[in-house]
């Protein structure tokens, strides 16, 4: 009995320099990671472009911001980015109220199906929209609209990719706000816009710049939808850091505004994991499901009705002309380009690689960097539950929460680099046994994993935080090793969101485009760059089957979200008592 | 101190061990093997694989190709890693880039066997041998048979025909900046009319004659130009630029064959394009490198290489398949431009069009 509670005061002494070092040591791998595949080749590629026989050239700085073209480029990045994010906001807000607040036949294939476009890859989106907005393309057959080499053309494609964003990030939380708090407002007498106004909206706030900070962070960093479907005159930052890089070779220029770029990035995401620590201050948040109800009155049948009609024409009609062309043979519909595809195969053909085995490619590459992203992404998350924002007893931040918080941050910023300098940046710094990676079959699933980490540490975190650090004391108090706390308690808990992470992971590496098209690789192209190699190439035959293997791809990716939906339907399991917030699968 | 030293420790477990998975993967990154033989090349590179099962089998090497984004971005990467060379042998650094990688010193020269049966004029390094001509295609404007079938005109055949106002606003062509077709185009152009103030004034009256520019061969072939089947004939421009070997693409997987390709060249307006192949400087296998060389100048890969790569092979001896014969178009003058001319003006010649005809 003595013997025991000496055991635990024992314990509750070493408490904290023992979870200092456990966060640190959670903290090692994921760091090591990034600053391997991530900081490394970076900075290499930067310095090479900036560093000229050990003098710094810093006056490169000067010379590339005075050019008017460049100013241009700059103006036209901010622009388009902020009229993106407004356009998404406009058309997406209402489509997360409804998909909140209203229970309608279909709504979690649906929910699934407004995902899908955030994991196409560009290429093939490109590819739908030319064939609807296009010249030639359904609207201009219909009543002569083209849209084509127009910023409209590049407007509704960045709505396209992100509505999703928008819905899971604002709907996920509107679904799960008490809707008797407004009602509580509207009996004392406040108007319903008044009451929406004062109640509602203050708790949306954060959520709601949480989305718009990211879409703009995607749509600012945009490179395919632009180089497809803009025309010549239109160029981002990150077109022209490939420009520069790939095509001129003109590194000290492209160095310069990988720069600017980084620390747009930088500031975004600083801004947007400061509205994430807010969203997730105390809410009070109940049960999404029991918000939810069949929608009544002519008003509401009106909102969902218009937002099944935005859905069908800016999301599904863009994919279903897709499909239309891939069964669009010579000779009528029918299944010859997907004949072609797999016949091709077999055959000594015009491919070295037939189409069908990049199918095989993708799977083979998602699956391996699903298991990294997760490892990875993983520990980050584990080390970052146990920072949550408590301030030491001189009311100050202590040092290793702040440390956490900007690891955070640090690991999100694969998303907003461009891929041409990490991909260039590789080249240049894996390069020497033991760690020659540039033609590893490794280098792709790796470069994918960078990609998919900030999401597996976004859906992992939000859960991992909601779990009661009670729970975890008590198991420690109780003589658990850490490994045992994390197997016993947390575990059980996230394995759905566990499961969750791996399917965004694998979705996002299949679609995963621009840094596999850049890094060297051998002779195993994924689905994305067969179906580029096909698109690049003169008659009907390729072209169908760019379409047929787009069709495959996108029915994939369809598939593994759709299968995400029904693990999040599963009724959760051992939650540790309060309302169980889901965050899973948002920014 | 501690927690630098954990960072480290870590950063060298997580190397070693993503080295050891590497071993496992296909194709481990061993390439001082000397049983192995590494050909880096561009996207377009494709080989049957039983020419290559064939080199494979009686050299006794075995070969790895690594392909790095289209034809500069390859280019430009062996240009950075020309001190560690990713393998022995580049595929495709064409006359419009040659000088960039001539002045990098990425080559060492080697003669390969079989080079005598290559016509002179591909042979652009001919005295120091630093690169071996492979194959060669040009970039035209192509036309929609149909169109001017219809219209009951005939279609222009030369870069002053595209002036003419019968042709007003019939063509589309790629950016000079993105497209390396839409580059060999105002090449072209400046082949004809001249580096000085000639071939700016000769797109100020193509642009005056309604030229339409686009990014990507992609949109403008696949999208604008009436004459390509993948667009399903539902684009706007009956002249686009493209290459001398669309036509036959065209054709391609079509039953029965038709008489002629939908599609025709306009032979006066063709820029040619040479790629070579290379030993690169520091190359691990320099003997299985030159080995390789010597392959792909056979006669056994030159006639394997026009249904794979739609371009045509540099031996003269080397029969060229029926589809090309039959539905494409030899091209007996086209332009050309001197690779170190062009090395210096690239940049700026891109700049100056981009200012004269996007502007």
């Amino acid at each position: 009995m003595v013997l025991a509670r000496s055991e635990v005061a024992r314990t509750h002494r070493r408490g904290p320099a023992r979870a200092t070092a456990v966060r640190l040591g959670l903290m090692a791998v994921p760091l090591a990671f990034f600053a391997l595949f991530f900081a490394y080749p970076v900075a290499a590629i930067v310095g090479r472009g900036l560093n000229d026989g050990g003098q710094w050239q810093l006056g490169r700085f000067g010379a590339v911001l005075g050019d008017p073209d460049v100013l241009h480029v700059l103006w036209f990045t901010l622009w388009q980015a902020a009229a993106s994010t407004a356009l998404t906001l406009l058309v997406a807000l209402p489509g997360a109220y409804v998909f909140a607040r209203f229970d309608f036949p279909g709504k979690q294939l649906l929910r699934a199906a407004v995902a899908v476009p955030f994991v196409l890859p560009t290429v093939v989106v490109g590819a739908a929209f030319l064939a609807l907005v296009g010249r030639g393309g359904l609207l201009d057959h219909l009543w002569g609209v083209r849209l084509d080499t127009s910023v409209w053309a590049i407007l509704l494609a960045h709505v396209f990719f992100n509505y999703a964003v928008v819905v899971r990030t604002v709907g996920g939380l509107w679904a799960q706000l008490d809707p008797r708090q407004e009602e509580a407002a509207r009996v004392l007498g406040a108007g319903r816009f008044a009451a929406w106004r004062k109640v509602t909206l203050p708790a949306l706030g954060p959520a709601v710049a949480a989305a718009a900070l990211m879409v703009f962070l995607f749509t600012f960093t945009s490179f395919g939808v632009v180089q497809i479907l803009g025309g010549p005159t239109f160029s981002t930052l990150e077109v022209e850091i490939y420009r520069q890089t790939a095509d001129f070779l003109d590194l000290p220029t492209a160095a310069v505004l990988t720069l600017i770029q980084f620390a747009a990035v930088l500031g975004l995401l600083a801004l947007h994991a400061w509205t994430v620590r807010r969203r997730e201050t105390a809410l009070r948040l109940v049960d999404a499901s029991r918000t939810a109800r069949r929608p009544s009155g002519p008003a509401q049948w009106a909102l969902l009705w218009g937002t099944l009609a935005v859905i069908a024409v800016l999301l599904v009609l863009p994919l279903a002309v897709l499909v239309e062309r891939s069964f669009a043979g010579p000779d009528g519909y029918g299944l010859v380009f997907y004949r072609t595809l797999s016949s091709a195969a077999s055959a000594d053909s015009t491919f070295a690689v037939a189409p069908l085995d990049a199918l095989w490619n993708s799977l083979a590459y998602g699956v391996a960097a699903t298991a990294i992203a997760l490892l990875i992404g993983g520990l980050a998350a584990a080390a970052l539950t146990r920072s949550r924002p408590r301030s030491g007893p001189d009311g100050r931040t202590p040092m290793v929460t702040r440390l956490l918080r900007g690891f955070d941050g640090l690991l999100m910023l694969p998303l907003g680099v461009s891929a041409v300098t990490v991909g260039f940046g590789f080249l240049i710094t894996l390069d020497e046994p033991p760690l020659d990676l540039r033609s590893s079959w490794w280098l792709v699933p790796l470069a994918q994993a960078l990609v998919g980490v900030p999401f597996v540490i976004r859906t992992m975190l939000p859960v991992l935080r909601a779990v009661d650090s009670r729970l975890r004391e008590a198991a420690a108090v109780l003589g658990a090793s850490p490994w045992q706390v994390w197997r016993e308690v947390d575990l059980p808990m996230v394995r759905r969101a566990l499961l969750i992470a791996a399917g965004f992971a694998f979705a996002v590496s299949l679609g995963e485009f621009g840094a596999t098209v850049f890094i060297a690789r051998p002779d195993q192209p994924t689905l994305p760059v067969a179906v580029t190699r096909l698109l690049g190439r003169a008659g009907e035959f390729n072209y169908g089957q760019a379409m047929a293997l787009s069709t495959i791809l996108m029915v994939v990716c369809a598939g593994a979200l759709l299968a995400l939906e029904r693990i999040r339907l599963q009724p959760r399991t051992g939650s540790a008592g309060g309302a169980p917030i889901d965050h899973s699968g948002e920014f | 101190m501690s927690t630098t030293s954990r960072i480290t420790a870590a950063a060298l477990a997580a190397a070693a061990g993503v080295t050891a998975l590497a071993g496992c993967g296909t194709g481990s990154g061993d390439s001082a093997d000397a049983k192995t033989v590494t050909l880096v090349s561009h996207d377009s590179f494709n080989a049957s694989k039983s020419v290559l099962a064939a080199f494979e089998k009686e050299s006794g090497y075995k070969v790895r190709v690594i392909r790095g984004g289209d034809a500069g971005e390859a280019v430009n990467k062996a240009i950075l890693s020309k001190d560690n060379p990713q393998g022995d042998v580049f595929f495709g650094i064409d006359n419009t880039l040659l000088s960039r990688g001539l002045n990098a010193g990425l080559f060492t020269p080697y003669k390969a066997k079989g080079l005598d049966s290559v016509p002179a004029d591909l042979q652009l390094d001919k005295d120091a041998h630093r690169v071996t001509p492979l194959d060669y295609g040009d970039i035209c404007v192509n036309y929609d048979r149909a169109y001017f079938t219809q219209h009951k005109l005939a279609p222009p055949q030369t870069f002053d025909d595209l002036l003419k106002p019968q042709y007003k606003g019939l063509l589309v062509t790629e950016n000079s900046a993105t497209s390396s077709p839409g580059l060999a185009f105002q090449l072209g152009t400046i082949a004809t009319h001249g580096g000085g103030g000639g071939w700016p004034d000769y797109w100020k009256k193509l642009k005056a004659n309604g030229v339409e520019v686009v990014n990507s061969w992609e949109q403008a072939y696949n999208e604008r130009f009436s004459g390509s089947a993948a667009g399903k004939s539902k684009g706007d421009k009956p002249l686009v630029v493209s290459y001398a070997s669309s036509p036959p693409a065209e054709v391609m997987g079509k039953k029965p064959a038709p008489k002629e390709a939908p599609t025709g060249v306009a032979t006066g307006t063709c820029f040619r394009q040479i790629e070579f192949g290379a030993l690169l400087k520091g190359a691990k296998n320099e003997k299985g490198g030159k080995a390789l060389l010597d392959f792909l100048l056979t006669k056994t890969f030159q006639e394997d290489m026009p249904l794979q790569m739609f371009v045509n092979p540099a031996r003269k001896d080397a029969k060229v398949p029926d589809l090309f014969t039959r539905y494409g178009t030899a091209i007996d003058k086209p332009t050309t431009l001197a690779p170190e001319t062009i090395t210096k003006n690239r940049d700026q010649w891109i700049k100056q069009w981009s200012s004269l005809v996007l502007k």
